[in-house]
């Protein structure tokens, strides 16, 4: 339980902390040794629940299990290491004069708070508590969305404010119907979202109430999630903000958003006992995913492309747990980790490409590989991992829910790999050049720390080749709880 | 026989009685406003002044336009006839649809209209013109707000609504609060007083009814100067008698009646003189922000429908 | 449940229920920012009232906190901030031309009826008498969202945010006597944050293009300018 405490307890601390000295130079070392403090602390969380099962806090406020726990490692592993990338990063703004000393204290202390209330939107046992958190990762944010004050990137914070706001208070809106329904019968009605009550109760709420509410949520976090056609700010705030932002934006908040749809599939489908809920996001994921692929094909931006590969594989996982059935499931469960690894592996590299070519516009990115060769490589493997290569983690999870889908909607399948090829076009016809053209003269290697690369990468290749017992069992114990039965 | 004989009474006295609503009206309004103003009776002056005028008709008149008048101030009459005044228990409460109403109205107007346009002048056409913009955003508030009264009360009988309305226990009904504050807004601009016009003045900019009946002279302008003060009347008893039916007579005994003819009139000279503060603490808004006003109108209206439907059954 | 069965409170709750869909009308069509500060503000007032009757009406005392709340927060601190706002950025006076504006009124009708057939299975399950302000509730959030699609200005964008955010705590009181006590603070600290930050964007918005139409933030597209 101490453990759990000193989790979110190291973020919070980190917020105040960086806001006093977060434009001294050795600030990025103290964020950097806060997200190690969190990521030490999330794994000794990890063995406790590991060792003794799923952890009800005594106020009953928090509530880790396998689901969640695994979520809250990946989160503080992916925060420290992109920490790592975000010091060098963040120099070289400095040094080009993109931000001052006040906008990096703002950019230190709202890293950590992300952190954090991501970190307390998994770990919350209250469903009200998740939706506080995660329109408060929107407010911790957005004004690093805009933290470069230019034109652009205004305009991109204020889409993100308004249409994540508008959207997401849909999702408080489905949260108040599911207390309605929950509040008929359950006798405490402060307990009444807690999601460990909620779920014993789970089959005997009112149906109509709850896939109304469904409706609600689907849409209000699938705001969050990028689904198409509520999709419009997640390239540009990906885009337009720093670097390392686009990372943990990519890799995290969305996965948060979608874990909170899940959460509440959980409680709706023994309700309905009905696909309904399933039927929904199967149709906004397959959406999401075929628009996202050909989207792709008409990018000029490079962060633009690779945001809209996140949509991609977002709409592809919302699929996945929208077939629902165990296979299906643990491959979604596996998908959010070697996506989410994966896309701030490239994010990160990205960050350092645009820095040798000082833009972001793919045309103007010329040969990487010859002007700094890690970069190049970096991004040529990342690329390679996250179009679903063999022998990647990508490639593992995606067979899984390929073999899914074939198996409970094979009318599916064809569109399912159509989408799978226009979206590898799509990619790499903008890589290649980009890789491997001829660079512009002048064109020089930047300070780059490629290590979180490496290490992302290699962990996302360990994945597709062995899946550890640990992660194997909690991905299994998820996916029990999600879908009944699991597959091991 | 007795009942007719009753309607008939009652109409005659409405009729009468109309001067003295407009001018009581304009009284209060130039005592608010720190002048001494003309004595309430000063309407009847006037429009003996002007029946003993001869008329002047130009030479393009048609006989549409001797006609007006007459059909005008027949049908405001026969509208008057329909609105339940001190008693609901009238041989002609059957007649007294408000949908009937309303098209008594309109056929008046629509005669209006025509009488304005048909001398070829410039301001009459432009008077018409302005009138039926006004009436085609009014009416259908005024059909919207009768429509959620009707539903209150499962009847368009306007001797059903006060009857039923006036015997209820008291309730808070958030329909009926929306749609009387509909009907008033629709009132105002129907009958002609400020914020959508002006009785007082003949500003060829902003005058509506002023400049239709702009070519009227003698006893075809008293006839019409008449109509005008019979519908605000007409109104104002609408207004009166279904926000706050408690008074009206619903059984035909005489103590009863006299009784209900007293709070009629105390009602009708309170509703006098909230129109004269309105009147007084508001100017007149330009032409063009009067669908925004009847608009307002509109979705009070509407939302009291909707309150009803949802809130109420 | 006829309206006549109810006991009078319960009738003024619906009749101030009625009057908050009004002032979400009202909103939509104020043209002039500083009376749809105030109408925002009248707006939270009415919201206030309905909670601290619902407190006595159901002997939830735990209302009242909301109520405080919402007093402190909609009624006096986010219309000051905003109108401290439109004053230091001297743009008090300004009308805003909203495109087509019936047409928008009738499609703010329609989703109130969108609102009541949404609602329709639900009244039936409460055990409240207030129930059928459900559909209220969520018109409400809704015709929200519409004020910050049609809205140019990013003032009235903000306020049909925080009117969609009425909406949400209005529904949670009639539907359920209001949320958990930890949500409720929760939610009202995430609106002081948004509404602070909100300000320090409008400042952003002005310095970069000159005024605070959102319509002139149209850089980012799809393709390549």
């Amino acid at each position: 339980m101490n453990a759990l405490g000193a989790t979110l307890f190291s973020p919070l601390a980190g917020i105040f902390l960086l806001a006093f000295i977060g434009h001294r130079r050795w600030a990025k070392t103290v964020n950097l040794l806060i997200c190690t403090a969190t990521f030490v602390t999330a794994l000794l969380l990890a063995i406790e629940v590991f060792q003794q099962g799923p952890i009800l806090s005594v106020n009953k406020l928090f509530y880790i299990d396998g689901f969640n726990v695994y979520l809250i490692l990946l989160n503080a592993f992916v925060g420290m290491t992109t920490a790592i990338f975000s010091g060098p990063y963040m120099d070289h703004e400095i040094a080009i004069g993109r931000v001052d000393d006040r906008r990096m204290r703002l950019y230190y202390s709202m890293y950590q708070g992300f952190l954090f209330t991501m970190l307390m939107a998994l770990s919350t046992n209250n469903l009200g508590i998740l939706w506080v958190s995660i329109e408060g990762a929107t407010l911790a944010t957005v004004l690093l969305v805009s933290l470069y004050r230019t034109h652009e990137s205004i305009e991109a914070g204020w889409k993100y404010f308004i249409i994540c706001g508008v959207g997401i208070s849909q999702a408080l809106f489905g949260t108040i119907l599911v207390y309605f329904a929950a509040v008929r019968i359950i006798p405490i009605s402060e307990e009444g979202l807690l999601w460990t009550v909620l779920q014993q109760h789970a089959g005997q709420m009112d149906a109509g109430v709850l896939s109304l509410a469904f409706v609600f949520l689907l849409v209000g976090y699938g705001t969050k999630v990028g689904l198409v056609p509520l999709h419009n700010w997640l390239p540009d705030a990906h885009s337009e903000g720093p670097t390392p932002m686009s990372a943990i934006l990519s890799g995290l908040l969305l996965n948060i958003a979608l874990y909170a749809v899940v959460r509440f599939k959980m409680l709706v489908d023994p309700a309905l006992g009905s696909h309904l809920a399933g039927n929904m996001m199967m149709g906004f994921g397959m959406l999401s995913f075929s628009v996202a692929g050909l989207l792709l094909h008409r990018q000029y931006d490079v962060k633009r492309m690779f945001s809209y590969s996140s949509i991609e594989h977002m709409g592809l996982m919302t699929f996945a747990f929208g077939i629902g059935g165990p296979l299906a499931t643990f491959g979604a469960l596996l998908h959010m980790i070697v996506h989410s690894l994966t896309k701030s592996a490239i994010f990160i590299t990205v960050g350092h490409a645009t820095h040798v070519a000082g833009t972001q516009k793919m045309s103007n990115i010329r040969g990487l590989i010859r002007t700094q060769p890690f970069v190049g490589w970096g991004l040529l493997i990342g690329t390679c991992a996250i179009a679903g290569f063999p022998p990647f983690g990508v490639f593992t999870s995606e067979f899984l829910l390929f073999t899914a889908t074939i198996k409970s909607y094979p009318w599916l399948a064809p569109p399912l790999v159509l989408g799978l090829a226009v979206a590898f076009a799509g990619l790499f016809r903008n890589l290649q050049p980009m890789v491997f053209g001829e660079p512009p003269v002048g064109q020089e290697a930047v300070v780059a720390n490629m290590w979180p690369v490496f290490v992302h990468l290699t962990l996302v290749l360990w994945l597709g080749i062995a899946i550890p017992t640990v992660l194997a069992q909690w991905l299994n114990q998820a996916t029990i709880m999600l879908v009944g039965k699991g597959v091991l | 026989m007795t009942g007719f004989l009753w309607a008939i009474a009652q109409t005659f006295c409405v009729v009468l009685a109309a001067p003295l609503m407009a001018g009581w009206v304009k009284w209060l309004k130039c005592r608010l406003q720190n002048r001494k103003g003309p004595p309430p009776w000063q309407p009847y002056r006037d429009l003996l002044r002007l029946s003993r005028k001869h008329v002047v008709l130009a030479d393009t008149a048609s006989p549409i336009f001797r006609m007006a008048p007459y059909i005008v101030f027949s049908v405001t009459i026969l509208a008057v006839s329909t609105v339940p005044v001190i008693t609901v228990q009238l041989p002609v409460a059957a007649l007294a649809d408000v949908i009937a109403l309303v098209g008594f109205l309109a056929l008046g107007r629509f005669f209006l209209s025509l009488a304005g346009m048909d001398v070829g002048t410039a301001f009459g056409g432009m008077g018409s013109s302005r009138e039926v913009t006004i009436a085609s955003l009014a009416e259908p508030a005024l059909l919207m707000a009768f429509f959620t009264l009707a539903m209150n009360v499962s009847s368009t009988n306007l001797s059903t609504v006060i009857c039923q309305l006036a015997q209820r226990d008291i309730t808070l009904y958030p329909s009926l609060i929306f749609s009387s504050m509909g009907l008033i807004l629709v009132a105002i601009a129907e009958t002609g007083r400020i914020p959508i016009d002006n009785p007082a003045t003949h500003l060829e900019l902003t005058m509506i009814h002023e400049a239709i009946i702009l070519e009227y002279s003698g006893r075809h302008l008293a006839l019409m100067e008449w109509a005008a003060m019979l519908k605000l009347t007409l109104f104002s008893l609408l207004i009166v008698n279904v926000i706050v039916p408690w008074g009206v007579a619903l059984t035909l005994v005489p103590g009863d009646l006299a009784l209900a003819a007293l709070i009629v009139t105390g009602k009708l000279l309170v509703w006098g003189m909230i129109l004269a503060v309105s009147e007084t603490i508001q100017a007149k808004m330009r032409l063009f922000r009067a669908p925004q006003y009847l608009g307002l109108a509109f979705i009070l209206s509407l939302l009291g429908m909707m309150s009803h439907i949802i809130l109420e059954v | 449940m006829l309206i006549a069965s109810l006991s009078l409170p319960e009738q003024v709750v619906l009749t101030l229920a009625a009057l908050i869909l009004l002032s979400s009308f009202l909103l939509l069509a104020q043209v002039r920012l500083d009376s749809l500060i105030n109408t925002f503000a009248l707006q939270g007032l009415l919201i206030f009232f309905a909670t601290v009757l619902m407190a006595f009406i159901a002997g939830k005392y735990h209302l009242l906190i909301s109520a405080a709340l919402t007093l402190f927060l909609k009624v006096f601190f986010i219309p000051g901030q905003l109108r401290l706002l439109i004053i230091r950025l001297n743009i008090r006076r300004e009308v805003e031309v909203i495109g087509n504006p019936s047409l928008i009124m009738l499609f703010a009708a329609a989703l109130v009826l969108f609102s009541y057939y949404v609602a329709l299975p639900i009244r039936e399950l409460s055990l409240l008498s207030t129930r059928n302000t459900i559909a209220i509730s969520l018109a409400v959030v809704l015709i929200g969202m519409l004020i910050v699609i049609s809205r140019r200005k990013a003032v009235a964008q903000v306020v049909g945010f925080m009117s969609m955010e009425n909406g949400l705590f209005f529904a949670a009181v009639v539907s359920t006597y209001g949320m958990p006590m930890v949500v409720e603070l929760g939610i009202a600290f995430d609106v002081l944050v948004a509404v602070i930050l909100f300000g320090v964007f409008f400042f952003h918005i002005r310095a970069e293009i000159g005024s605070l139409d959102t319509d002139r933030l149209n850089h980012l597209t799809e393709v390549e300018k």
